[in-house]
C-alpha cells in the first residue's frame, strides 16, 4: 500500500533554512551522544526550557504580519531590535509606560499607534481607541493622565466627514477623563499608500502616589483579578469585518480605566502590578507577568468572566477567549490581604461590574501560566502564536 | 449556543466516566489512537489526560490535514501565488506552514497577494469581484472539507466563472489508517474514529479495521465527554473480546454517511494514483484531484508547476510522530530547532498538530502540572 520513493529526482531539494536551524541548535546539545530511547521526557523538557529562555533573535529577512501580532514574534522583534538598539535602564523595565524622575515629580510617558480595521465598529471607533489606549497605558502604571498628543496619517481621498466623527470621539473620550490633547501632527500619503486613517497618540501623566508597580514584583499567594468580561473588543472587530458571516450582539469594550485604577489604588495599597489586556489578551499579560516575576500563575477557567456571545463566537472560531484583545479591561495582581478590597473597589464603579478573581500566583513552575479547565483538567496557557487577525487596534 | 456545549463538558460526568474507564482498564496497558487532529486538540485543550489512568496512552494519529502536506506542495503553491495577476487564497492555518522556501506569510511579505479566506466560496466571491485577476484556492483537508470544495467547483462551473481555480490537496483518511495498521513498529489497542470525516463518509468504510485487523474503532465526537465515552466504549469492546465499528457520535454521524456530499465529491473529483504525505511518503489512492471535466478549474493544469519535491530534514521525525511511533517530545528537534514560533515540521504549526498541542498545552510532565495546579484551589486557597 505504501510506496516510499527512495530515488531522489532532479527536482528534489532540501530545505536549507531547516538544516541550518537544526545545526545551530545541535551546537547547544549533543544528540548523537545519546540513544534516542534513553532520553526521558524530563530531559527534553529541561532542554526545551533552555531553548525558550535563550536570547531573542529575528530569523526572518522581512517583516511579516506575525511581527505585529503581539505574540512571540513581536516579543523577539522588540527585544532583538528595539531594546537592543535603544537600550537604557528606563526602557529595560519593559512596562506599558516609562517612569521618569523630573525634579521632584515622577512622570509616566507612553505612546501607541492605532491602525484598526474597520475604523468604525460597534461600541466605538479608532478615535476612542487612540485616546483610551494611551490613557490606560498611563493609568495602569499608577499615573494620573494629564496630556496627550495626536498624530494623524491620512490617506488621500479619506472622507472629511469620517475624520470629523473620529475627532469628535477623541474629544469626548478626552473630556471623559479630564485630559487635553495639547499637540499634534498631520501627514497625508498618496492613495494606496495608507489605509484611510492611522493615529498615533502619546501621553504624559503624573504619579503622585507612593506606588511602585512592576510586573516583576508579584509573589506567591497574590490574587489575579480581571476587571470585567474579556474578549469583547477582539470579537467585535472580527465580526465587524463581515468575513465570517456570524452575527452577534457584541460591542467593543473600549473604555478609559483611569478612575477604576484610582479606586483600586485607594482600596488596595498592596497592588503589585496592573496591565491592560490589549493585543494577545489576558493570557499574554499573565505570561509577561509570570516571566518577569519568576512565578507561576494558576488560572481557574470557570472563574474567568466572559459574555455568552463572546464565548459562543470563540467556540465557533476555535479561538481561546483568553487570547482575544480587550480595550477596556485590566489585569491586576494584588496581595492576598487586599484582594477582596480591590475587587469590591473595582466593582463599585463604571467599567468594573463584571470583575472577578480568576487565579492565584504560585512559586512553581516559575514563568509558566497554567489553566484549570472548566472540564476539570489542567493545561499550559501560553502566549498566542500566529494571530490570524492583524490590525485589531 | 454555549448551552449545547456545556453539557458535554460536565465535570461530575467526567469523573464518573473516568472511574468506569479506570475500572475497565485495570492494570493492562492500552494504546488508543485518536486518528483526528481535532481530537488531539480537544484532549490537550481540556487537559483530558488528567482523567485517564497511567496505563492508558493516547497516541496521536495522522488526521491533521495541515500536518500531512509535504514541503514541496507548499513550494508549488508559493510558485502559483507569485505568478502575475494571481490572488492566492488559503485557510488561515496554512499561513505559517513552512515549505522549502519559507511560508505563505513570507511569500506575502515578499509581495505575493495571498489572502486568508474562511471557505472556498469566499475565494469564489473574490474571483467574481476581480475579473482581471486569476484567483486560486489552496484546497486542503480530508473528506470533511472536500465537499465544500466540490460545491464551490459546481457553482463556479454553473456560473461560468473562468478566473477561478483550485490547487487541490485533499486527502482521504482510509489509506492513512491502513498505512498505520500495516506499519510494523506500532502496537495499537484500538482507534477513536474521526468524527468530522465520518459525518461525510459514515461508519461503513471502517469495517475492515475490525474485520481484517481485529481492532475496535469507535467514531467519536469532539467534546471532551465524547472522547472519554469513546475510550470507555473501546475498552468495553476489548474487555468483552469484541472488535467492532461503533458510533459514539450519533448526533452527527450516520452509518452510510452524507450521500449528497459524496455525490458532489464524486462528480467533481477522483482519486489520484498516489500522493506524497509528509513523513509518510507516497501512499497510493490517498488523495483527490479534479476530474477532467473540471480541468479548466485545476490550478495544477493551468500553471506549469515546478513539481518540487523537498526532502524533509533528516533530523525531522514528523512521520514517526504522525504514525504515533514517537511521542512529540521524542523527536530530536522538538522544542529546540522546532518550536511553534519557528516550526520545521508541520505538526508544530497546526493547532491540531500533536507537537504544537503538546508544546503549547502540555509541556510539563502530567504529574508536575497536576501537582502545581491542584495542591490548592486557585480561587480560594
Amino acid at each position: 500500500m505504501m510506496h516510499k520513493v527512495n530515488t531522489i529526482d532532479a527536482n528534489s531539494l532540501s530545505a536549507d533554512w531547516a538544516e541550518d536551524a537544526i545545526r545551530e541548535n545541535s551546537a547547544n546539545h549533543n544528540h548523537a551522544a545519546k540513544d534516542l530511547r534513553s532520553i526521558t521526557e524530563r530531559d527534553v523538557l529541561a532542554r526545551l526550557e533552555g531553548a525558550r529562555t535563550r536570547k531573542a533573535r529575528i530569523r526572518e529577512d522581512r517583516i511579516t504580519l506575525a511581527h505585529g501580532a503581539g505574540g512571540k514574534a513581536t516579543h523577539s522583534l522588540i527585544e532583538a531590535m528595539f531594546l537592543e538598539g535603544f537600550r537604557n535602564p528606563i526602557l529595560e523595565a519593559m512596562e506599558d509606560q516609562a517612569v521618569l524622575q523630573v525634579g521632584d515629580a515622577r512622570l509616566a510617558f507612553t505612546t501607541d499607534s492605532f491602525v484598526v480595521s474597520p475604523l468604525f465598529f460597534p461600541g466605538g471607533n479608532i478615535g476612542d481607541l487612540a485616546v483610551n489606549g494611551t490613557v490606560n497605558d498611563l493609568a495602569v502604571g499608577g499615573a494620573r493622565p494629564l496630556y496627550l498628543s495626536a498624530g494623524f496619517i491620512l490617506e488621500e481621498g479619506f472622507p472629511i466627514g469620517d475624520l470629523s466623527r473620529i475627532v469628535t470621539s477623541m474629544k469626548s473620550a478626552a473630556q471623559a477623563v479630564g485630559i487635553q490633547i495639547v499637540t499634534g501632527d498631520t501627514k497625508v500619503v498618496q492613495k494606496g499608500k495608507g489605509d484611510g486613517c492611522f493615529i498615533n497618540t502619546s501621553g504624559i501623566g503624573v504619579i503622585d502616589r507612593p506606588v511602585n508597580l512592576s510586573a516583576a514584583s508579584c509573589r506567591p499567594g497574590d490574587a489575579v483579578i480581571v476587571s470585567g468580561p474579556i474578549g469583547e473588543h477582539g470579537i467585535t472587530i472580527m465580526l465587524a469585518r463581515g468575513e465570517l458571516e456570524i452575527e452577534a450582539d457584541i460591542g467593543s469594550d473600549t473604555a478609559p480605566l483611569a478612575a477604576l485604577v484610582e479606586r483600586i489604588l485607594d482600596a488596595a495599597p498592596q497592588v503589585r502590578c496592573m496591565r491592560d489586556a490589549t493585543r494577545g489578551g489576558v493570557a499574554t499579560v499573565l505570561n509577561e507577568i509570570a516571566a518577569a516575576s519568576g512565578v507561576a500563575i494558576i488560572v481557574d477557567e470557570s472563574a474567568v468572566p466572559i459574555r455568552q456571545e463572546v464565548a459562543g463566537a470563540c467556540e465557533l472560531l476555535g479561538i481561546d477567549p483568553l487570547h482575544v484583545a480587550c480595550e477596556g479591561r485590566l489585569v491586576a495582581i494584588v496581595g492576598d490581604e487586599s484582594a477582596q478590597a480591590a475587587l469590591t473597589a473595582i466593582r463599585s464603579g463604571p467599567y468594573g461590574d463584571g470583575a472577578s478573581i480568576i487565579g492565584r500566583v504560585k512559586a512553581d513552575p516559575a514563568g509558566i501560566v497554567l489553566l484549570k479547565t472548566c472540564f476539570g483538567g489542567t493545561r499550559i496557557l501560553d502566549l498566542l502564536i500566529g494571530d490570524p487577525l492583524p490590525r485589531i487596534c | 449556543m454555549m448551552k449545547f456545549v456545556d453539557e458535554f463538558r460536565s465535570e461530575p460526568l467526567a469523573h464518573r466516566l473516568a472511574a468506569q474507564i479506570a475500572e475497565l482498564a485495570g492494570n493492562q496497558p492500552y494504546q488508543i489512537m485518536e486518528v483526528c487532529g481535532g481530537h488531539t486538540h480537544t484532549i490537550y485543550k481540556h487537559g483530558l489526560e488528567d482523567y485517564l489512568p497511567p496505563n492508558i496512552t493516547l497516541v496521536h494519529g495522522p488526521g491533521c490535514p495541515v500536518c500531512v502536506i509535504p514541503m514541496g506542495r507548499l513550494d508549488d503553491a508559493i510558485f502559483i501565488a507569485e505568478q502575475k495577476d494571481v490572488i492566492f487564497t488559503s485557510f488561515g492555518d496554512m499561513m505559517r506552514v513552512p515549505g522549502g522556501r519559507g511560508s505563505f506569510l513570507d511569500a506575502k511579505a515578499r509581495g505575493a497577494d495571498i489572502r486568508i479566506v474562511y471557505s472556498p466560496l469566499d475565494a469564489l466571491s473574490i474571483a467574481r469581484r476581480n475579473s482581471g485577476k486569476r484567483v486560486v484556492f489552496f484546497a486542503i483537508g480530508f473528506e470533511t472539507t472536500a465537499p465544500s470544495t466540490a460545491v464551490t467547483l459546481l457553482r463556479a462551473k454553473a456560473e461560468r466563472i473562468e478566473n477561478f481555480s483550485i490547487f487541490c490537496n485533499h486527502v482521504t483518511i482510509i489509506p492513512a489508517i491502513k498505512a498505520i495498521l500495516d506499519s510494523p513498529d506500532l502496537r495499537l489497542s484500538g482507534f477513536i474514529g474521526p468524527g468530522h470525516v465520518s459525518t461525510i463518509i459514515g461508519c461503513r468504510p471502517y469495517e475492515f479495521i475490525a474485520r481484517n485487523y481485529g481492532k475496535p474503532i469507535v467514531v467519536g465526537g469532539f467534546e471532551p465527554l465524547d472522547i472519554l465515552q469513546s475510550i470507555y466504549m473501546i475498552l468495553k469492546q476489548l474487555t468483552d473480546g469484541r472488535a467492532e465499528v461503533e458510533n459514539q457520535y450519533t448526533r452527527a454521524v450516520t452509518w452510510n454517511g452524507n450521500s449528497r456530499a459524496l455525490k458532489a465529491l464524486s462528480e467533481t473529483m477522483e482519486l489520484r494514483p498516489f500522493f506524497e504525505w509528509r513523513g509518510l511518503g507516497f501512499i497510493s489512492h490517498s488523495a483527490l484531484t479534479l476530474r477532467a471535466a473540471y480541468a479548466a478549474y485545476d490550478a495544477e493544469r493551468i500553471f506549469e508547476l515546478p513539481g518540487m519535491r523537498v526532502a524533509d530534514p533528516k533530523a525531522c521525525q514528523c512521520g514517526e510522530v504522525l504514525k504515533g511511533v514517537l511521542k512529540p517530545w521524542q523527536c530530536k528537534v522538538f522544542g529546540t530547532a522546532c518550536t511553534p514560533e519557528t516550526p520545521i515540521g508541520t505538526c508544530m504549526v497546526s493547532s491540531e498538530g500533536a507537537c504544537a498541542a503538546y508544546y503549547n498545552y502540555g509541556r510539563f510532565t502530567r504529574e508536575r502540572i497536576r501537582y502545581a495546579a491542584n495542591d490548592t484551589n486557585p480561587v480560594n486557597p
